[in-house]
């Protein structure tokens, strides 16, 4: 178990979670041992290319997995209540009170043929324990603290006269209703336009500070992550590759793959020739041969005990890396070494 | 001068049913008032070059124009006003449903957002890349074969994958048919409208780098289309910023993205996340952007979200002035040249 201050109690603490689908062309192992876990008021971001776990890992977590999809492992725990074992009528009553989540596309995610600030009413009645009669009006309320002008108005409105910048802070109102304790974001800027994410992520950011609420940001945009975030979560192919405070990633990245992903970023070079492409791609998951560690075969790095097992995460540590053969700290500081696990 | 494209005052407006009732309209209808329809001006009044061998990028949030005026420019559409020249060809006399025909076609292609989405499902990697050639090109039989082969070699489409359906293709591979098929027939200009939108970081670098290697050996122009501003200032040589239908700034992309000069720029500049930032304390535009439909000509169209705006701002429209190589469409543009470097304005 990772934290940031191990003095907080984290909000939602993920213990060696794995999860399986069962497909036509064999078991697909889409998680193996994530662990992972957010303290209260904190942000931390899962970041990974497309395949790599990051919305499985929130599904699960939020059990709203597929049903060919299982959890064969692991524990979820927020505030006591361990999400994967609970049941169904206990989950039901934990999400959108305790726990809530921000979909990608909120055009698809949001109800079509119910006005939005209905669908806002609906999660005040059902989980913000508010009367029935008060709800429409809190419901304006809401759509007035994300931000939206003439609330009274756009409440009545349906989600395709809206843009898709005002559907997200629709979505973000549905999330915060009943001031959960964690709120799952999962790209919630994709395909928005870069002032319009700006917008989205203060928003996010301002009322997480506010109702001290946990967050768990899941993008593919590092660089956003690592303006947003006290922590990276680093996923490859259903793995956690790397968990580290956000400076510390980006100076001394110390998995390969979090420094390739690092290098490939537009941002991070001068011109296109010095932009570094990541070799390879993700394995099959559905192979019963699988290696410990599921970079190796893209590893430029790869040493002989990579074939054998995957490093553990230490209790306390503050930056997990599993790999074996990780990239050295900075040259210059060998002193902060020590803080970080050894391998072997 | 070798412009390959000359966009001259081109606009392109679209009625819009809102406004007067049916029954209002009916009645103007037949006591002979002009029926008045409001537009919304999605381009309006754009001049532009894009010389030979030159990568222009055009930015700007969605619904400012760019992909309206992508769309007249590839010739899929028919412009409201204005000119467009390829070489010395004018365009916009060619209706746009005849233009397909034309065999001029050839010389414009493009290559779409996503490519999973814009290749034909039931085509193989192989007869979409075929298509244009046999259209266009009227090819057959070995020749087709022959030519479909080069381009996809040269488009790094490993040969086996021909035979399969996009859905059997990866992300990064179907990028590649959607360019391969956009360079078959040789163009001169090609319009790439977000090619890496849908790509992971590690495949985007990969197919950025073929883009740039392509231009480089056959020699085409490219107009990259994208609200990645990172990926544009890597690839373009010079771009051009456009907000509510205007182009507002351009100039060298280095230079505009260091330096920029009009307030929508340098608030879309610090909207772009980077590495080890903190997003919390930066410039931020408020309020909704005014409507494109009927916009009144002597309002600055960014006036109300401008951070630097003034009542001036609502009385006279600022025109796109000339700053050395710069071109930019506000009345403070002055404000922020010592900074950009620029010096001695030229009056245009």
């Amino acid at each position: 178990m990772i934290t940031a201050n191990n003095n907080k109690a984290p909000a939602l603490s993920v213990e060696g979670l794995c999860v399986e689908f069962r497909t036509r062309s064999g078991i697909v192992r889409a998680l193996e041992n994530v662990s992972f876990s957010v303290g209260k008021g904190e942000t931390i971001a899962l970041v990974g290319e497309s395949g790599s776990g990051k919305s499985v890992t929130a599904y699960a977590v939020m059990g709203i997995l597929d049903p060919a999809g299982r959890v064969t492992a692991g524990r979820a725990v927020l505030g006591g209540l361990d999400l994967l074992s609970a049941k169904p009528s206990q989950l039901a009553e934990a999400r959108g009170r305790d726990i809530a989540m921000i979909f990608q596309n909120p055009r698809t995610a949001l109800n079509p043929i119910r006005p939005v600030g209905r669908q806002i009413a609906d999660v005040l009645i059902r989980h913000g324990n508010v009367p029935r009669r008060e709800a429409p009006a809190q419901a304006v309320e809401m759509l007035r603290a994300v931000g939206i002008t003439d609330p009274a108005r756009r409440a009545k409105a349906y989600p395709f006269e809206m843009s898709g910048g005002m559907c997200q802070r629709v979505m973000i109102a549905i999330a915060l209703a009943a001031k959960p304790s964690l709120l799952i974001a999962d790209e919630p800027t994709t395909g928005l336009d870069v002032t319009t994410q700006a917008v989205i992520m203060d928003l996010i950011g301002d009322l997480a500070s506010k109702m001290g609420m946990a967050t768990i940001f899941i993008t593919h945009d590092l660089a956003l992550a690592g303006q947003r975030s006290a922590r990276i979560v680093v996923m490859h192919a259903g793995h956690v590759v790397e968990n580290a405070p956000t400076g510390d990633l980006f100076v001394h990245p110390r998995h390969p793959y979090t420094a390739e992903l690092i290098a490939a970023t537009p941002d991070s070079a001068p011109s296109l020739d010095e932009l570094a492409a990541i070799p390879g791609s993700l394995p099959d998951l559905r192979r019963a041969d699988l290696p410990p560690c599921r970079y190796s075969e893209r590893c430029p790095r790869k040493i002989d005990a990579c074939a054998q097992s995957l490093p553990r995460p230490e209790p306390g540590a503050t930056h997990f890396v599993a790999c074996w053969n990780p990239l050295p700290m900075a040259q210059s500081a060998p002193v902060a070494a020590a803080t970080t696990e050894t391998a072997a | 001068m070798t412009a390959l494209l000359d966009v001259a005052e081109f606009s392109k407006l679209f009625p819009v049913g809102g406004g007067a009732s049916p029954w209002t309209r009916l009645k103007q209808r037949f006591q002979g008032g002009p029926e008045k329809l409001s537009k919304v001006h999605a381009v309006d009044n754009v001049s532009f070059v894009i010389e030979k061998g030159e990568t222009v990028g055009l930015v700007g949030e969605s619904g400012c124009g760019k992909s309206t005026l992508v769309r007249a420019l590839t010739r899929l559409i028919d412009a409201s006003d204005g000119s467009v020249r390829l070489g010395d060809r004018e365009l916009t006399l060619t209706p746009a449903r005849d233009f397909a025909r034309d065999p001029d076609r050839a010389r414009i292609q493009m290559v779409f957002q996503d490519a999973g989405e814009s290749v034909n499902p039931r085509f193989t990697a192989f007869d979409a890349i075929a298509d244009p050639l046999r259209r266009l090109r009227g090819l057959g039989g070995k020749a087709l074969r022959d030519r479909v082969e080069t381009v996809a070699g040269q488009c790094g489409l490993p040969l086996q994958l021909l035979s399969r359906f996009p859905h059997q293709l990866s992300g990064g591979q179907r990028a590649r048919v959607g360019i391969a098929r956009a360079i078959a027939v040789e163009p001169d200009l090609l319009v790439l409208d977000e090619p890496t939108a849908a790509l992971d970081v590690s495949v985007q670098v990969v197919i950025l780098q073929l883009l740039q290697r392509l231009k480089r050996e056959l020699g085409m122009s490219y107009l990259f289309v994208s609200h990645d501003l990172s990926v544009v200032k890597l690839l373009c040589d010079r771009v051009l910023v456009m907000y509510l239908g205007k182009i507002v700034e351009s100039g060298p992309a280095m230079d505009v993205f260091e330096h920029p000069l009009h307030p929508y720029t340098q608030a879309l500049v610090a909207a772009v996340p980077r590495f080890g930032e903190d997003g919390a304390t930066r410039l931020r535009l408020t309020g909704e952007p005014r409507s494109p439909i009927d916009p009144d000509p002597h309002v600055c169209r960014f006036h109300g979200r401008c951070p630097r705006g003034t009542d001036d701002c609502a009385m006279t429209m600022p025109e796109l002035r000339h700053f050395g190589a710069r071109q930019v469409a506000c009345h403070f543009a002055e404000e922020f040249l010592p900074a950009a470097g620029v010096k001695a304005p030229l009056v245009s």
